[in-house]
């Protein structure tokens, strides 16, 4: 065994190596590594698999479910009601089959969180805000909308120019379904160029305001303008 | 195993007990599994949607997650730069050098014992290793998702996926730690109340058992 050791390692079997060291900054290089060049690794398995990095590990199809309440607020189909008011010609309460019978658009665009995470290719549908508001009839001296949740803690801000790009929705189905409670169902806003805590669930009401109240995540140190750094935007070709 | 235990318990305790981790290594240790406690805990939460959905609270528990993780390093720098982290700065030293027989263990997969063990087994140094090696990746990676506003969206994507991967590899390293633990109930013990017994030991750690035998007083209970 002696005779082993030694030809095998062409060491010393008392020499030492400090392998401690070793090993303890090699996992610092790979997970700068990971960090740097994680994203690209996503970007061409997203492009070869159609999933990205997330999809490798077990759990959750890529999305993490965000709900700042202690449950989530489950509303049925037929109770479901959208309230738009504040600086507008008519206020309107809609429910689920007025939002339906509304001209729709559909199209797939990545959901995107502003701490990294990603799902390629997620399948929107509903309504353009935009076509909301033209039937609501904006006011003199409005400026921005103020989004409510029914889970009662959430809300949101958009201003009217973002909110009437054409990426803007209403939306009532996702991933190819009705949208689910924990997705934020039965309807939710999509913000297709912003990150994704601009996309509040179970959308309760839309307040047309005169300024812009920064929303929860805002107020919890999130950007108010959540762009995503131009890599789709209104101009995404995915959009039909 | 419990036979020698009982029999060593019945003759006088100070010619057979030997100090395997001292107070201020037990208090590092027991710190800093409480940490990781609360982070994989907290980490099951913000993770899994079911997991979600039953606690709910994302800002509070992601707020929990983050300070603990950010509080991660401090029992184990207390406890090795203060004057009284003598014995942890030494094991640690045991912990960093390798003999080639155990970086044969090492290139083996195990398979390969090493002939004489130290103080610690190439296992237990390598399981050292990884838990500090993964505090330094967590903690870089865990910085760039809560304050993202200083790193590029690519930056952000990529740590999110290094932060997971190592995650789970946490999860089964901590998971076999505990098993090991449980199923080696004088090891666990010395990392409660300190010592072994020198049978433990002569069977587990001769080559640590030598070099005390050799030092007097260096490692020995009082």
């Amino acid at each position: 065994m002696p005779a082993a050791a030694k030809g095998n390692t062409g060491k010393k079997p008392g020499s030492r190596i400090a392998v401690g060291r070793r090993v303890f900054l090699g996992m610092g290089v790979l997970g700068a590594a990971g960090i740097v060049f994680g994203a690209k690794v996503q970007n061409i398995l997203g492009n070869a698999f159609g999933s990205g990095l997330g999809g490798l590990l077990p759990g959750g199809d890529g999305f993490r479910i965000y709900t700042i309440t202690g449950s989530y607020p489950v509303i049925s189909e037929s109770a479901y009601r959208l309230e738009v008011s504040g600086l507008v010609h008519n206020p309107q309460t809609f429910t689920l089959a007025d939002l339906k019978a509304m001209p729709s658009t559909s199209f797939v665009q990545e959901f995107q969180c502003v701490t990294g995470w990603t799902v390629p290719n997620v399948h929107w549908e509903g309504v353009k805000l935009s076509d909301i508001l033209d039937n609501a009839g904006i006011k003199q001296g409005a400026v921005a909308l103020s989004f409510e949740s029914y889970d009662g803690a959430d809300s949101e801000s958009l201003t009217l120019d973002q909110a009437r790009l054409p990426d803007v929705i209403v939306a009532y189905r996702m991933l190819g379904a009705p949208v689910t409670t924990e997705h934020g169902g039965p309807v939710r806003l999509y913000v297709g160029p912003m990150f994704g805590y601009k996309s509040l669930k179970w959308l309760s009401a839309i307040r047309v305001v005169d300024e812009v109240i920064p929303g929860f995540w805002e107020q919890n140190g999130y950007p108010v303008n959540g762009w995503r750094d131009g890599s789709t935007g209104p101009t995404d070709k995915s959009l039909s | 195993m419990d036979d020698v235990t009982t029999q060593i318990d019945a003759v006088p305790e100070s010619a057979y007990r030997i100090l395997r981790f001292d107070g201020v290594q037990r208090a590092a240790h027991w710190a800093n599994a409480l940490l990781f406690g609360i982070l994989m805990l907290t980490a099951l939460l913000l993770y899994f949607p079911s997991l979600s959905g039953v606690v709910g609270r994302r800002a509070l528990v992601a707020n929990i997650h983050v300070w603990s993780g950010v509080a991660l390093p401090v029992p184990i720098l207390i406890s090795l730069l203060g004057p009284w982290g003598a014995q942890m700065r030494r094991d640690l030293r045991r912990i960093n050098v390798w003999t080639s027989d155990e970086v044969k263990w090492l290139r083996s997969l195990g398979m390969n014992a090493p002939r004489v063990v130290d103080k610690f087994n190439p296992g237990q140094k390598l399981n050292a290793i990884f838990v500090g090696g993964s505090i330094l990746v967590m903690l870089a990676t865990g910085s760039i998702l809560k304050w993202f506003r200083f790193f590029p969206v690519s930056w952000r994507t990529g740590a999110t996926f290094v932060h997971d991967v190592l995650a789970f590899a946490i999860f089964a390293v901590v998971i076999g730690h505990i098993l090991f633990a449980l199923t080696h109930r004088d090891a666990m013990r010395s990392m409660i109340k300190g010592w072994v017994s020198e049978a433990w030991a002569a069977r587990n750690a001769p080559g640590w058992l030598r070099e005390m035998k050799a030092t007097p007083g260096r490692d020995e209970l009082p």
